[in-house]
């Protein structure tokens, strides 16, 4: 490619009049507004919470190891839950969405940095603080809130611990955080795309973090409305919820699942555009069918908002509701087919490798489709009244959202790390990360399709006798996957301290500007558009 | 980048972040817009198991002595209350159309003065439009001092056109304390 080197010799001249900018140390990434700079604080908080979560995680199967009560209390069993639960929705996967948004939109669209740098910054370092105040809250006499991450009323009102208002303050951060991100990729996709790079030209990882950032902008809102009105519930005597004031706990549920079904989607719309990118670079052909993912993509985001009741099919729904929701979420699996079936169809005869990225990305796509399955089961009104609130339901959000959208973020890491770091990692160790990890995810969640079935409840620190073999299995591959994760942690710092020196497109198959600066990318990208044709 | 493009993307920089905000803004709103909504909603589908929170007339359609409906009584006291309450009657039979007066029994156990309020439901939801209260305690708040004990009345009547596959109708009060609520 010609543009290479001549993008390469501008961005070095660039590179120096720009380098005596840059601060160093604590400051740096303080007061940093630079794209690349603001990724890697994204990932790597998110990796910490990643952690963190997974550490709640670990006491948590400990808990249920065998039946019987061992290690903790009930109610601090309640906190785990609730605590692991948010962190991984809005500390782990969200950010490291973010963190991916960051790093690659600029530099895929050609474009020299976000929209809004200076909003970039403070996006990310509210969020520390709120975080803070979540985990701080088990410390305080209150104790973690203790509600579950969804927050039912009249649990998180009228009967919480107490801890409420730490809750809804961590939210509302969290919130500003993600509709402040979200704006700044709508204004940088709208506005800084390189000439002759048209809405249909661009990359499909770009087109999924568009449509993901309205999907935030339009429902976060909604979730920062409900945690408020919670607030005011819980401190200020207000009855939003409260049926002795006429209020009514049901429509928390409607209004927490209008935000909550589109929010699910917010953590999987990603990951499509991730995996879009890597399986045709491994299979060294075009994506099949590049305008049927957006629309497909496009469409689920919009039937996002009409399916939400699919989560409250036992709260007593008439009939009518009840099949009208039960028809649209089956519907959503429409769009949803066709992307499975183009990535199959992209892999269809080409000349496939297995690097660490790709095989990520295929156990994404199988996985991922398993928990699909599960989701249409659950869609089911009648058969959901057995599933409902079972470890059923576990098994169908972990498929979908650690083999799922954890999976991908692991394949995107893998595939742009040279590019980060400038150095290739290592492929023995990462494959290790890879077969650990897929074996024992599988014995962490399959058993629990089992366990749901024969009718464990979810949220409990101790169940029946008969169930006493799968949990032990089941917390096996927890334990298992847990420690796998430190082998990703080890391949990261291994690859950032030195490493076989990474060229500009390390993958072959791979397309895209982003292959078109060097490794690793210079501070300063495309501080001249590069042509499109 | 020339001087002349970077002010024009900055211009319509603007242009777009605020209409985002101005969605953001909406959709809280939109937020807090879905609570009389879903009133609205409920009312005007009858879904829900609410009822007439005010009193009704009793419209005169005749009595449909041909069919007999279930109704259950049922109490609950939230979380906190110490008063004891509970239906005279467990239950009763009626004709559609036909009125009746069945009376609760409460007692406030404690040793305060304690203002309570029912709130009624009715099982199944789609029902609720169709159960008419003419005459309820629960329209308004119960003070009871400590240790004072009272029955109150509920005058009712179920619509002549209650759908036909409903035989038996629960009707459910949960009581609540709101002392806290009133004195202030
Ligand atoms: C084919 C697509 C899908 C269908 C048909 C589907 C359907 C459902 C249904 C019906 C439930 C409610 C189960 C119950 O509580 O009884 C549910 C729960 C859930 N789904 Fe899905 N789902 C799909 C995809 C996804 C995806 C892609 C994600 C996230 C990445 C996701 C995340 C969740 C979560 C987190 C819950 C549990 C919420 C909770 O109660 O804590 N689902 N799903
Ligand atoms: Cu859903």
């Amino acid at each position: 490619m010609t543009t290479e080197t001549i993008n390469e010799s501008l961005d070095d001249a660039h590179n120096d009049d720009h380098h005596d900018h840059k601060m160093t140390g604590i400051k740096r990434w303080l007061y940093t507004t630079n794209h690349k700079d603001i990724g890697t604080l994204y990932l790597w908080f998110s990796f910490i919470m990643l952690l963190t979560g997974g550490a709640l995680a670990m006491v948590i199967r400990a808990e249920l190891f065998q039946p019987g009560l061992q290690i903790v209390e009930p109610d601090f069993f309640n906190q785990l839950t609730t605590v692991h639960g948010l962190i991984m929705v809005f500390g782990a996967i969200m950010p490291a969405f973010t963190g991916f948004a960051n790093w690659m939109l600029p530099m895929m669209i050609g474009a020299p940095d976000m929209a809004l740098p200076r909003m970039n910054n403070w996006s990310f370092w509210i969020l520390p603080f709120a975080f803070a105040i979540l985990l701080g809250s088990f410390f305080m006499e209150s104790g973690a809130p203790n509600f579950g991450w969804t927050f039912y009323a009249p649990l998180s009102t009228t009967y919480s611990n107490g801890s409420t208002a730490f809750f809804v303050f961590a939210v509302h951060i969290m919130g500003i955080s993600s509709i402040m991100g979200a704006i700044n990729i709508v204004v940088t996709i709208m506005n800084l795309r390189a000439p002759g790079m048209t809405y249909m030209k661009m990359p499909l990882f770009v087109w999924t973090f568009f449509i993901t950032a309205y999907l935030l902008i339009a429902v976060m809102p909604v979730l920062a409305g409900v945690v408020t009105m919670l607030l005011t519930d819980t401190y200020f005597g207000t009855s939003f919820f409260d049926a002795a004031g006429g209020g009514d706990p049901v429509m928390f549920q409607h209004i927490f699942w209008f935000f909550g079904h589109p929010e699910v989607y917010i953590m999987i719309l990603p990951a499509f555009g991730i995996v879009s990118t890597i399986i045709p670079a491994f299979s060294r052909k075009k994506l099949f069918g590049y305008s049927s993912m957006v629309y497909a993509t496009s469409s689920i985001a919009l039937l996002s908002f009409i399916v939400w009741a699919h989560h409250m099919f036992t709260t007593g729904m008439p009939l009518f509701g009840e099949l009208f929701f039960m028809y649209c979420t089956m519907l959503i699996a429409v769009p949803t087919g066709v992307k499975v079936f183009n990535w199959v169809a992209t892999m269809w005869r080409g000349s496939l490798t297995f690097e660490t990225p790709m095989l990520f990305s295929i156990a994404f796509v199988i996985l991922f489709t398993i928990g699909g399955f599960s989701g249409l089961m659950l869609a089911l009104t009648p058969v959901d009244f057995q599933y409902h609130d079972t470890y059923f339901v576990v098994a169908h959000f972990h498929y979908v959202l650690v083999t799922g959208s954890l999976f991908s973020i692991y394949a995107g890491a893998y595939f742009w790390l040279p590019k980060w770091t400038g150095h290739m990692y290592n492929e023995s160790l990462a494959k290790w990360h890879f077969w650990c990890s897929l074996i024992s995810v599988n014995l962490l969640f399959f058993p629990m399709h089992f366990l749901g079935l024969a009718g464990m409840p979810r949220r409990i620190p101790d169940y029946a006798l008969q169930f006493a073999d799968f949990n032990k299995w089941v917390s096996i591959g927890g334990f298992a996957f847990g420690l796998s994760q430190l082998i990703f942690l080890a391949v990261v710092i291994k690859c950032i301290k030195g490493g076989k020196k990474a060229p500009a497109k390390p993958w072959d198959g791979a397309e895209g500007l982003e292959w078109t600066v060097a490794s690793p990318a210079p501070y300063h990208t495309f501080s001249t558009p590069p042509k499109i044709d | 980048m020339s001087k002349g493009t970077e002010q024009q993307t900055d211009r319509s920089n603007g242009k777009v972040i605020k209409k985002l905000v101005l969605v953001v803004f909406a959709m809280f709103g939109f937020g807090f817009a879905l609570v009389p909504l879903y009133d609205v909603f409920c009312d005007i589908t009858g879904l829900n198991g609410k009822t007439n929170d005010v009193a009704v007339a009793y419209k005169n359609d005749g009595i449909d002595t041909t069919r007999t409906v279930k109704v259950q009584f049922i109490t609950r006291m939230a979380k906190g209350i110490p008063w004891q309450f509970e239906p005279v009657i467990n239950e009763i039979l009626v004709h559609p159309g036909e009125v009746k007066f069945v009376n609760f029994y409460a007692k406030n156990k404690s040793k305060r003065d304690i203002i309570g309020k029912a709130v009624p439901s009715v099982s199944p939801g789609i029902a609720g439009g169709y159960f008419q209260k003419i005459e309820c305690f629960c329209f308004t708040h119960q003070p009871l001092k400590a240790g004072e004990e009272v029955e109150m009345g509920l005058q009712f009547y179920v619509d002549i056109d209650l759908p036909s596959e409903i035989n038996t109708l629960t009707l459910s009060y949960t009581l609540y304390e709101i002392s806290a609520k009133v004195d202030s």
